[in-house]
């Protein structure tokens, strides 16, 4: 199953570089600068750009698309700029790789006249995009929050697995903290697991020795939700608490919707954001549909009841 | 102990040696002392397992390490290795399921693949270092890349997970052991122990000291310094099969992420242990003894919570430099 996958990728992507010089003439073209799939979201983003390309192309016969996957800020802003130079794009979606060394290329391409669609990080000066599409991490943390905040009694405890220390990670804790604030939720740890699950395992390990009452944990993201539920397997702890990971994986979604009782929800940061901000793009420029402005993709709360709708099987995330 | 190192050693007088020897011990301790002063739960045995079993990925790796570092050389792409062979492994177990059914055979052939792609992969880092006459730190630092992107291709950016029936008959390989001792730390136990004896009772132990202690002088000492230094790496790749041999059936899965910067605390483990970075003398119990300290840093940061999670890189930092730093003291002392 898997080796099929990897000889449809290969497939794939001998396909893209042979149709790549293909460009006809009163096409219009979209350009999307994403980072590469070096990591779960990335990946799924990934799936869902590409989703999205095929779907748009067989839509529109006049649009054509440029993907192209960075795995620094140098090389995003060479693609970029190969695309102005070389494809002649008529617009750009871009998933900055950092915001700080993307800005100026980024205005340098609005200037020139090209429309610009920012995805999920924002640049570094605001108004140099015409559409700016995002996940919302306060949202994220406060649907989270919202739930805890409902679901325990006053003097339950629990612990909260924290990502790789940023500003987003930051938005979210702070979201969450806010949410179950006044309902005497009692938070005994955090710590970062980085959203890594082998951290995340070390780190449930060490919160179960320290901890003998764990009501629910909230591992914010999906990996960690992982590592988390493995080291409450070992330890036999099962029965006490449940976990709330963060972002939709697919197997968490899966056994949402079987309804396993240690995982009772989840909440969506979704890599299909990326898909939005194609689709979008491509409607600006087909029609006279007005597309510019700011589009914040709600977290929502993922429960057994609507869970078939997140569930993405193909998807490598 | 001082047999089978460098005539200069033995001529040194005992009290410096032991001062020397002590520095990693007396860091241990003094970070046990802490972790058991810190918490109650620290020296029981649920806490004690974890650690050990969670060192034992590391310390497999950094046995080997020492073999590489003590002949000369450093290998920068164990960490991606591992990540690899463990994203191969799946892959073929996956593969073999409608073969082989889920048992013994499945599993013991998932295992073979390891070890085989472990020493195919130390085979070609040892030849193209040995053979070809390439920088090691530009070998293994180019291998570093290309497994991570082997891996994160291999898992089409996303996860490559293990059934979840074979997982299910393989989790035990972890989780379980014999007499309440898990596996992975037997396994560690043992290699430990193996590559003391390999260090310090073969000829190969000592080949790769004088390998890396002067090459010149190995060679007109009819030392076969190509295959020695080709040995290391492929022993290493081995070794990092059998450490991804015990890591799949923790959580069954590989992905991009998985042992990124293993490679790192292999090293940092082999030079707290007091082998020499610029190779001809190792210690495979003083490795041990460096795995131990870093995965308790680790552990009592967590179970401590008296900083801001914010600086535990610092502080691991710090410690990882005074348990050197007690060592360089003492072997200065007189």
């Amino acid at each position: 199953m898997k080796r099929r996958d990897i000889f449809k990728g290969a497939a794939l992507a001998a396909t893209m570089a042979l149709a790549a010089p293909a460009v006809a003439q009163d096409k219009q073209t979209i350009g999307v600068a994403i980072p590469s799939a070096t990591h779960g979201f990335m990946g799924g983003l990934n799936w869902h750009a590409q989703a999205a390309i095929d779907r748009l192309k067989e839509t529109y016969p006049n649009l054509d698309f440029v993907l192209s996957t960075a795995g620094d800020a140098g090389k995003m802003v060479n693609d970029i700029e190969d695309m102005v130079a070389t494809r002649n794009i008529d617009a750009l979606v871009v998933l900055p790789f950092e915001s700080e060394p993307l800005t100026a290329p980024v205005q340098a391409v609005a200037d020139q006249g090209i429309w610009v669609t920012v995805v999920d990080r924002g640049l570094s000066q605001e108004g140099i995009e015409d559409l700016y599409v995002a996940g919302d991490n306060p949202g994220f943390g406060r649907a989270a929050g919202e739930y805890f905040a409902e679901n325990l009694q006053e003097g339950d405890n629990i612990v909260v697995l924290r990502g790789i220390p940023t500003t987003l990670d930051n938005e979210r804790v702070e979201a969450f903290q806010a949410a179950i604030e006044g309902s005497g939720i009692n938070v005994l740890d955090m710590q970062h697991g980085n959203w890594n699950r082998d951290d995340a395992f070390n780190v449930m390990q060490d919160f179960l020795s320290k901890y003998d009452d764990i009501d629910a944990v909230w591992a914010s993201d999906d990996d960690m939700a992982v590592g988390v539920l493995e080291a409450i397997d070992q330890a036999g702890r099962n029965d006490e608490m449940w976990v709330v990971g963060g972002a939709g994986m697919k197997e968490i979604i899966k056994r949402i919707m079987d309804g396993d009782p240690m995982l009772p929800v989840n909440v969506t940061y979704p890599p299909a954001q990326i898909a939005t901000a194609i689709e979008l793009t491509a409607l600006g420029l087909v029609s006279p549909t007005p597309v510019s402005g700011r589009f914040i993709i709600g977290s929502q709360l993922v429960t057994p009841e609507n869970a078939e709708q997140f569930y993405f099987p193909d998807s490598p995330f | 102990m001082t047999d089978t190192t460098a005539t200069e050693t033995r001529a040194t007088p005992r009290r410096r040696l032991n001062l020397q020897v002590l520095g990693p011990v007396m860091a241990l301790i003094v970070l046990i002392i802490l972790g058991a002063s810190l918490n109650s739960n620290f020296l029981s045995y649920g806490n004690v397992t974890n650690v050990l079993a969670r060192s034992a990925f590391i310390g497999i790796i950094a046995v080997g390490m020492t073999f590489v570092i003590t002949a000369g050389g450093i290998d920068l792409s164990v960490g991606s290795m591992a990540a690899f062979i463990a994203g191969v492994m799946i892959m073929a177990m996956n593969y073999m399921i409608p073969t082989l059914g889920i048992g013994m055979p499945l599993v013991l052939a998932g295992m073979v693949v390891a070890l085989l792609t472990g020493l195919a992969a130390g085979l070609l880092n040892g030849f193209l270092i040995a053979k070809v006459q390439i920088e090691a730190f530009i070998v293994t630092l180019g291998a570093m890349g290309i497994y991570r992107s082997l891996v994160t291709w291999l898992a089409d950016g996303g996860t490559l997970s293990l059934n979840y029936d074979a997982r299910s008959f393989y989790r035990p390989v972890y989780y379980d052991g014999l007499f309440g001792v898990a596996w992975p730390i037997i396994v560690f136990a043992l290699v430990a122990i193996l590559g003391e004896l390999a260090m310090r009772k073969t000829p190969f132990g000592r080949h790769c000291a004088s390998l890396g202690a002067n090459e010149q002088v190995a060679r007109y000492s009819a030392v076969k310094v190509d295959r020695v230094r080709m040995a290391t790496y492929v022993l290493l790749g081995l070794l990092v099969g059998v450490a991804t041999i015990m890591y799949v059936p923790r959580l069954g899965s590989a992905s991009g992420s998985t042992g990124v910067l293993w490679e790192l605390e292999a090293i940092a483990a082999v030079i707290i242990g007091g082998t020499v970075l610029k190779g001809g003398f190792g210690r495979v119990w003083g490795t041990v003894i460096g795995v131990l300290i870093l995965s308790l840093i680790d552990n009592i940061l967590n179970l401590a919570s008296i900083v801001s999670p914010y600086l535990n890189g610092a502080i691991q930092g710090v410690i990882v430099i005074l348990a050197v730093v007690l060592q360089r003291e003492s072997k200065s002392a007189d």
